[in-house]
Formats: structure tokens, C-alpha cells, sequence
């Protein structure tokens, strides 16, 4: 992206630091991280908190995965199953996905590609991490009295009335999540709004600011929804006032429609983030602009706003009529189009590029292959006849692990690989980053594919037992042995990012050759305030070249070959 | 080793359902085969540094923006309505169903067959008979599901959901629970046996199960309730001062206090016994009894099926209660709604289960 550098450093009173300091050296007491208002540093307290929630989400998965090898169990009670799969899905949706993105990549890249020094309400954003860390720490405190056994779900009334365990605790937590993710989203918006540089108009942004845009509305306009009705679970447990339970003059299902109102919005939480990051991966990477930049910009909005007409297909069976279950699910079928659009309109990108296989790309490329599925497989779930045998087991699922593990996680990984360097200053290994890459991708589809023939043949979700059907232990046996893969794959960064910190090589400012005020105006890892003067944006964005990268390099290739010819002679 | 790759087929909605699982398969392939297509060709002959053509190349066009809108949506739309004409038909009432009633409890299956044949955890159901289970649960929401059948629906506490399915096949299939009802969820599980029609009618015969034999049936079990709890002193068999009759009440039309009108099914009369201070008919007073505490959901069936037995919509029963004369008017039978064909089988089963105990 070109862009001039004005100097105000008269006008401003700025001076250059000397030596030149960047945001993680700037101060280095405990009370400047903790205190600090800057976006990056938040980024940096974001990535260690989701990394530490992920850590636990995984363990939990583990003991479900190996539970499972045996039709009878044998290692947990079925009471402790429960608490196990709760524990999974509450933290890793709660604690991990919807903040992971808009909160590591989003709070540190949002500002910079906008060209500002900072979001548009840094104590706000300092604040979301707090409240974040509050919620995290009451589910942490609700799983040491025992952990809660209701799902992620939290369907009434059995949470409401009959489970016996620290429930209200869990929804406070998720209470508080909640409140931190909508002031991300409101910081994200405000920022968008009216933090952007000179010249930065709406259509020179980066996708990922459209991404992380749409994100941030879907966060406060769904986000107090689920808020507001957690907090009515809680009262109806605590007080016994009947909102939703029958035997208190409640009804059971409206809590469904309140949950998903949110919990569907919330799947593009997850996932537009996502998107936003494979839409810059595969730009840089294929060294072109994203194909069809608009129709890509757009369906993030697209699918914002069609994403709050869709719960209703999560109720086809739970007593809605027939009337109704049509209805959303012709406006499931509807949300598809902008997703597939995404997924062309990425391939379409590589069309006459220059496509680098780097760690980053070899994430993007992975998140495709899974996200096609993903998205392939929600359409039987949004065709409401095939939903109907389908909802409610391991075909939903696979389904969601595709979409949420397949699409956020591997965006993430790849965001975080592309961005690495920026943020720290420090190359990894990409041997071991490309190798991490395929063994989370193969790994995957090994634990994941399985689900979707075991779904079909009706294995519903969270039975601990299946003893009368011994014939789908093969299945589970296969997806048990992925994941052992597949935690393997994800614990292998861990090692190499952490390395790459002490001795990792000197990245400088783009090694990755990438556009973007970014890459080409900021240090890595940048200074405090982002740039050392305010930039004026007068290009587009994207401008990559892809014919003169590859013919950079048939030139360097000519060049060795005459050296090596020199040389023989 | 071997590796099933489909549920058994025993339904008539299931063969229906597979061929739209399985063009929806069809579809997912070719789309995925495409895509996969596109990303490995693209990114072999695009290779850093090789020689391909990179000449006039575009970042975007409308006309394929288009196309890529337009293809996915028809496709689509197709799969939709296929799949909304199936699900229509497979929860539209058929007109010779047999209904069961189907109470679930944390952890079990409770099926009642309407000559009051009980059955835990089991349900029997003769071939080729399309069924109806009228279910409610009594505590946390549970899901019947049939994965023989393709057929699933939410138990739901406070309200009755129904599942209709035509079994095709004879053979014993899993009956599972859909939705996470607590500790012991992947044990509330039992199994459906489809008989042939003579197996059935000797399943029966023999009083059902080995555990309990049925000796009174849901009308007679209803009926007893009704003089037990003393329904009749208010609900005579015509109107009163104090109390409308129930006599053919059950799905009719209803008049509340406030003018709205109400059909009176299975939820509305539920509603009636446990809380009647909700929707009080037009012209009487709020001084009903509720018995939200002192009903089982097992009770407030029978009580139902009582009240159906004493004819529904415009037409008379066979129950023992007397005939109603409503305002006057003469009762109509020439019309026969499905629910009454149901009653007409109800009250067969009610002297078949007679017969048993003579």
C-alpha cells in the first residue's frame, strides 16, 4: 500500500526515541504490562490468556476422546463425562474462539492497517481484558468446586433447575466474557469509524479491517442478547422465578430462541475473523489483490447481517411449527451464498499470482480445504428434512468442528505465523511451521471425519456410552487416534514460537515481502505509538505484482545458474 | 473390522430421506472436488517463479461475481424445497394413525399403548401402521430419537410435541435420547420392535411385556381419575352455572372470558387441569381447583383420553359419560376428523383391553 510519511515532528513536539524503543521494550515492569493502554501490548495479554484457556478446552477434549475408545468408558463417570464436555465447549467457545482473533490479531493489527496510533478507546480496551480475565476466572473457580454438567448449551431447565452444580458461577463467567467482547466490538467499530488515516478511504481498507468491522457488529448487536438471558437462567435458579421452567409457569423453549439468537450471530464471531485473516494470508501469498475485493467485503456484511435470521434452524424439532422451521430454513440456505463467495473468490486469487508456500499460506490453504467442507456439511443441517435425524449428533458435531476448529483455529494459526514477526521481531523455524501445518490438517480430518458417519448412523452427542451400538466404536477409535495427532499439531508452535523468541532470526520490517501500512510503515515489532510519523494513505491497497516477483526470482534462479555455469568452467 | 456406512432404512420417510442425504452428498462432492481443483491447479501453475502466463491478469469480474451468486443460490434453493416438501409431508398427520403416548423422565422412556398396555424403555408397533406418539416429558427437555426412521422430535416439559413415522420393515431399532437431559443421558435408551401385524396383534393379546399387564385401558384409567377426583360435581353432562360440560369438548372451539377463542387439543386441556386460572371459558368464574401439583403427566393423560373418548370435534363418542346436548343443538356425525378415527380406535382398544380381563 503506498503512503507518504508526513513529518509533524516539529509541529507535535514528537521527537525520534533514542535508541529507538519498541512497544515491548518500551517499559518493563509488570505494572506497565498490566496498566498498559496500548493496543499491542492488550494483543500480547490477549494471546497468553486464550492460549492458556485453549490449553484447558484441550485437555477436556482429551479426556472425551480417550473415554470414547470404549463403548462402556473407562476411565470417567458419566457425571464426570458431563462436566467434561461442559467444560470443553463453555471454554473453548467462550474463552477462545469469539475472542481469540478480534482480540490477539485484531487489537494489535486493526489500528496499525488503519494507520492510527491506537484503538479508538484504549482504557476501554484495557478493560475488555479485565472483564475477560473475570469471566475466565469465575468458569476457572466454578470448575474447581466440581465444574458444571449443563453443556455449553445451558438448555433450561436443566440448568435452570435440575442440574446440581456451580451453574450460576459458569454463567456469570460467560456473563463477563460477554461484556468484554462487546467492548471490543465497540472499540473495533468507533476505530473503523473514525480513527482511520488521511486517505485511507472505506474500499482502500484491508479485508481484514472489513472482517474484524462486521465482527464488531454482530459483537453488540448479539452480545447483550445472550447476556440479559444467562442472567435470567441465573435468577430462575437462584430465586425460582419461572421464565423459562414449566413447573414455574416458564417456557423451556423460549430460552432456546433467546440462546441462538445470539449463539448462531455468534458462529460469525467466530468465523468472519477468520475469514478476514485468510483473505490478507492468500492475497500476500499469491502476491495479487483478493479477487472480487468488494463482493469479499460485502458478504462479510452479508453475513453479518442474515446471521441474526437464522436461529430458528437450531429449533427445527423443538416444537416450532412447521411454517416457521421453512421459513429460516430458506434463509440458512441463504446465508450459504455469501460464504461461498468468499471461498471462490479466495481461490480466484492465486489465478496469475505468485503463490509463495510459506507456514502462513500452507495454514490458509488448509483452512479452505476444511472450511469447504465445513460449510458443504451445514447444508444438511440447513435443509430442515435432513436436519431433522441429523441434529443433535455427531454429524452437527463434525459439522461445527470443521467450521469453528477448521476455519477459526487454522485463520488463527495462520494469522499468527504471517503476523509472528511483527509482533515479536523474530523468524521461526519454517520447517517446523510448515511440518505443524500438515500434521494439524491431516490430523483434523482424521478426528473429525469420522464424526460425520457416526452422526449419520446416530450416535447422538454427549452420550458418554454407546454399548448398544458396539458397531461404531471403529469410528470412534479413528477420530481418538486423530486427535492424539491433532494434539500434536497444535502443541508443536507452542515449542517453536516460544524458541523463536530467544533465538529466532532478526525479522526486520517485512519479511514477508507483504503490502499493507503494516508491513511497509512500521517496525516490527513497532514503536508505541505505531508509526514514527503519521502516515497519508495514497495508494491502493493489495498493489501487489505478481509478475514481477516470479520474475524476480526465474532472475535470481538465471543469475545462480550462470554463477554455477562461471564456476564449472 | 467393518465399517457401516448407513443407519438401517426402516421407515417409509427414511427412503425418502436418503435420497436427498445422499444428492446432498453428491453435491458436496463435486463442489468440494472443484474447489480442490481450483486451489491445487491454481497454486501448482502459479508457483513462485515458474513460467506460466501471468500476462492481462484481472482481480475482479462481475459477470463471474454473477455467476458464482447465482449458481450456489439455484442449487440451493433446489435442495430446499426438496427438503421442505419431505418435511411437510413426514409432519403432516396421516389418517389411520395409532397413537401411543410417550412420557419422558430422566432416565427412561415411558410408552403408553391407549388400551393402557405400559411398556419402559421398549416400544412395540405393528408394520405398515402409521404411528403417532404424543409426547410431553416430565422434567428436563429430551428428544425422541429414532435413527431407523430418520425421525426425531424434542420431548418437551409443559406442552405435548408429537412424531409420526410409518415403520416398513420388521426388526428391532435403537431408540435414543437427542437432547442432554443430565448424568445418566446416554442411558435413556431402549428399543423399538416392529412386529408383523399378527405378531403385534398377539403381543397384545398376551398383555403386552412380561412386567405389567395391562388391565384397564387410558379411557378406564381416565375415568376412574374422574370420579376419584370429583371432576363430575362441577363437569356434568350439560353446561351448568358453575361449570361448562366436557361431553365432545375436545377439539372444538373454544370462547374465553376475554373473546379470543381457543381450540380445545391435548395442550389446552392439560392446561385446563393443572393451571385453569389461565383461560377461563366465556361466561364462567375462576373457581377451578388446580391440580398442577397433584396430577403425574401420566394421570392428566388418561384424563385426556377420558375426555376424548366422550366423542370430539362435533361427534359423539363411545364413552360412558352421557351424550352432550349443547345449547340446544343437535349433534353432527357425519363428519369424521382424524382424531376421531383415532378415538374410534381408542374406544376398540378400550374393549379389546375389556376382553383381556374377562
Amino acid at each position: 500500500m503506498s503512503a507518504t510519511v508526513v513529518d509533524k515532528t516539529q509541529e507535535e513536539g514528537l521527537h525520534e526515541p533514542h535508541p529507538k524503543k519498541n512497544y515491548l521494550t518500551a517499559d518493563h515492569t509488570i505494572k506497565s504490562w498490566l496498566l498498559t493502554v496500548d493496543h499491542k501490548r492488550i494483543a500480547v495479554l490477549y494471546l497468553i490468556s486464550t492460549t492458556f484457556f485453549f490449553f484447558l478446552g484441550s485437555i477436556a477434549a482429551a479426556f472425551i476422546r480417550a473415554e470414547l475408545t470404549n463403548p462402556m468408558g473407562t476411565l470417567l463417570t458419566s457425571e464426570t463425562y458431563n462436566k467434561m464436555f461442559s467444560a470443553h465447549g463453555i471454554i473453548m467457545v467462550f474463552f477462545f474462539l469469539v475472542a481469540v482473533i478480534p482480540g490477539v490479531l485484531g487489537n494489535f493489527l486493526l489500528p496499525i492497517m488503519v494507520g492510527a496510533r491506537d484503538l479508538a478507546f484504549p482504557r476501554l480496551n484495557l478493560l475488555s481484558w479485565y472483564v475477560f480475565m473475570a469471566g475466565g476466572t469465575c468458569f476457572v473457580i466454578a470448575l474447581m468446586m466440581g465444574g458444571v454438567d449443563a453443556g455449553w448449551t445451558f438448555y433450561t431447565p436443566l440448568s435452570s433447575l435440575y442440574s446440581n452444580t456451580p451453574i450460576t458461577l459458569a454463567l456469570v463467567g460467560v456473563f463477563f466474557a460477554g461484556f468484554a467482547s462487546i467492548f471490543t466490538g465497540l472499540n473495533f467499530i468507533a476505530t473503523v469509524h473514525k480513527m482511520r488515516a488521511p486517505g485511507m478511504t472505506w474500499f482502500r481498507m484491508p479485508l481484514f479491517v472489513w472482517g474484524q468491522y462486521a465482527t464488531g457488529v454482530i459483537m453488540i448487536l448479539g452480545t447483550p442478547v445472550i447476556a440479559i438471558t444467562l442472567l435470567m437462567v441465573a435468577i430462575e435458579r437462584m430465586f425460582k422465578i419461572g421464565i423459562f421452567s414449566p413447573e414455574l409457569g416458564g417456557d423451556p423453549v423460549l430460552f432456546q430462541h433467546l440462546f441462538w439468537f445470539y449463539s448462531h450471530p455468534a458462529v460469525y464471531i467466530m468465523l468472519l475473523p477468520g475469514m478476514a485473516v485468510i483473505s490478507e494470508l492468500m492475497a500476500c501469498f499469491s502476491r495479487r489483490p483478493v479477487f472480487g475485493y468488494k463482493f469479499v467485503a460485502f458478504s462479510s456484511i452479508g453475513i453479518a447481517a442474515l446471521s441474526f435470521l437464522v436461529w430458528g434452524h437450531h429449533m427445527f424439532v423443538s416444537s416450532q411449527s412447521v411454517l416457521q422451521g421453512i421459513v429460516f430454513s430458506l434463509i440458512s440456505f441463504l446465508v450459504a451464498v455469501p460464504s461461498a463467495i468468499k471461498v471462490f473468490n479466495w481461490a480466484l486469487t492465486m489465478w496469475k499470482g505468485s503463490v509463495h508456500f510459506t507456514t502462513p499460506m500452507i495454514y490458509a490453504l488448509g483452512f479452505l480445504g476444511l472450511f469447504v467442507v465445513g460449510g458443504l456439511t451445514g447444508l444438511y443441517l440447513a435443509a430442515i428434512d435432513t436436519d431433522v435425524h441429523l441434529t443433535g449428533t455427531y454429524f452437527v458435531v463434525a459439522h461445527f468442528h470443521y467450521v469453528m476448529v477448521g476455519g477459526t483455529i487454522m485463520a488463527f494459526l495462520g494469522g499468527l505465523h504471517f503476523w509472528w514477526p511483527k509482533m515479536f521481531g523474530r523468524m521461526y523455524s519454517e520447517f517446523w511451521g510448515k511440518l505443524s501445518a500438515i500434521i494439524v490438517f491431516v490430523g483434523f480430518n482424521f478426528t473429525f471425519f469420522p464424526q460425520f458417519i457416526l452422526g449419520y448412523l446416530g450416535m447422538p452427542r454427549r452420550y458418554h456410552y454407546y454399548y448398544f451400538a458396539p458397531e461404531w466404536q471403529v469410528y470412534h477409535v479413528l477420530s481418538s487416534a486423530g486427535s492424539t495427532v491433532l494434539g500434536i499439531g497444535f502443541l508443536m508452535p507452542a515449542f517453536y514460537l516460544t524458541a523463536s523468541l530467544i533465538n529466532g532470526k532478526r525479522a526486520g520490517r517485512n519479511p514477508w515481502g507483504a503490502k499493507g501500512l503494516e508491513w511497509e510503515h512500521a517496525d516490527s515489532p513497532p514503536v508505541t505509538l505505531n508509526f514514527d510519523k503519521p502516515v497519508v494513505v495514497t495508494g491502493p491497497v493489495y498493489d501487489y505484482d505478481a509478475e514481477k516477483d516470479s520474475e524476480m526470482i526465474r532472475a535470481g534462479q538465471r543469475l545462480v545458474d550462470m554463477v554455477k555455469g562461471e564456476e564449472e568452467k | 473390522m467393518n465399517f457401516p456406512l448407513m443407519p438401517p432404512q426402516a421407515s417409509e420417510h427414511a427412503v425418502a430421506y436418503d435420497a436427498l442425504f445422499w444428492t446432498i452428498t453428491a453435491l458436496t462432492v463435486i463442489f468440494t472436488l472443484i474447489v480442490g481443483v481450483m486451489i491445487y491447479g491454481f497454486a501448482v501453475k502459479y508457483k513462485r517463479g515458474s513460467s506460466a502466463d501471468r500476462r492481462n491478469a484481472q482481480s475482479h469480474n462481475e459477470k463471474l461475481e454473477v455467476l458464482l451468486l447465482v449458481v450456489p443460490t439455484v442449487l440451493g434453493l433446489a435442495i430446499f424445497a426438496w427438503s421442505a416438501v419431505n418435511f411437510t409431508s413426514v409432519r403432516t398427520p396421516k389418517k389411520d394413525e395409532m397413537e401411543l403416548f410417550v412420557i419422558g423422565k430422566r432416565w427412561m422412556w415411558h410408552v403408553q399403548h391407549m388400551n393402557g398396555i405400559r411398556e419402559n424403555n421398549e416400544m412395540h408397533v405393528p408394520v405398515g401402521q402409521p404411528i403417532r406418539l404424543t409426547m410431553i416429558s416430565q422434567d428436563v427437555i429430551h428428544a425422541m430419537y429414532l435413527p431407523a426412521f430418520r425421525a426425531q422430535y424434542h420431548v418437551v416439559p409443559g406442552r405435548y410435541t408429537s412424531l409420526h413415522f410409518t415403520p416398513t420393515k420388521p426388526g428391532t431399532y435403537k431408540l435414543l435420547c437427542g437432547i442432554h437431559c443430565g448424568t445418566q443421558h446416554s442411558e435413556m435408551v431402549g428399543f423399538v420392535h416392529v412386529l408383523s401385524q399378527q405378531d403385534f396383534d398377539e403381543w397384545l393379546e398376551s398383555g403386552g411385556n412380561r412386567y405389567t399387564k395391562a388391565d384397564r385401558s387410558m379411557e378406564q384409567v381416565g375415568a376412574d381419575l374422574w370420579k376419584e377426583k370429583g371432576c363430575g360435581n362441577c363437569h356434568q353432562g350439560t353446561d351448568n352455572n358453575r361449570a361448562p360440560s366436557l361431553n365432545g369438548i375436545f377439539n372444538t372451539q373454544r370462547t374465553m372470558t376475554d373473546g379470543s377463542t381457543v381450540l380445545a387439543n391435548e395442550d389446552y386441556l392439560r392446561e385446563s387441569i393443572l393451571r385453569p386460572w389461565d383461560r377461563i371459558s366465556a361466561g364462567y368464574e375462576n373457581t377451578m381447583q388446580a391440580y398442577a401439583n397433584s396430577l403425574s403427566e401420566e394421570q392428566v393423560l388418561s384424563l385426556i383420553a377420558y375426555i376424548k373418548s366422550t366423542g370430539s370435534g362435533a361427534t359423539p363418542g363411545q364413552g360412558e359419560y352421557e351424550q352432550p346436548v349443547r345449547d340446544g343443538r343437535a349433534l353432527d356425525s357425519s363428519s369424521k376428523s382424524t382424531i376421531d378415527i383415532a378415538n374410534d380406535r381408542a374406544s376398540a382398544g378400550a374393549s379389546q383391553a375389556k376382553e383381556l380381563t374377562n
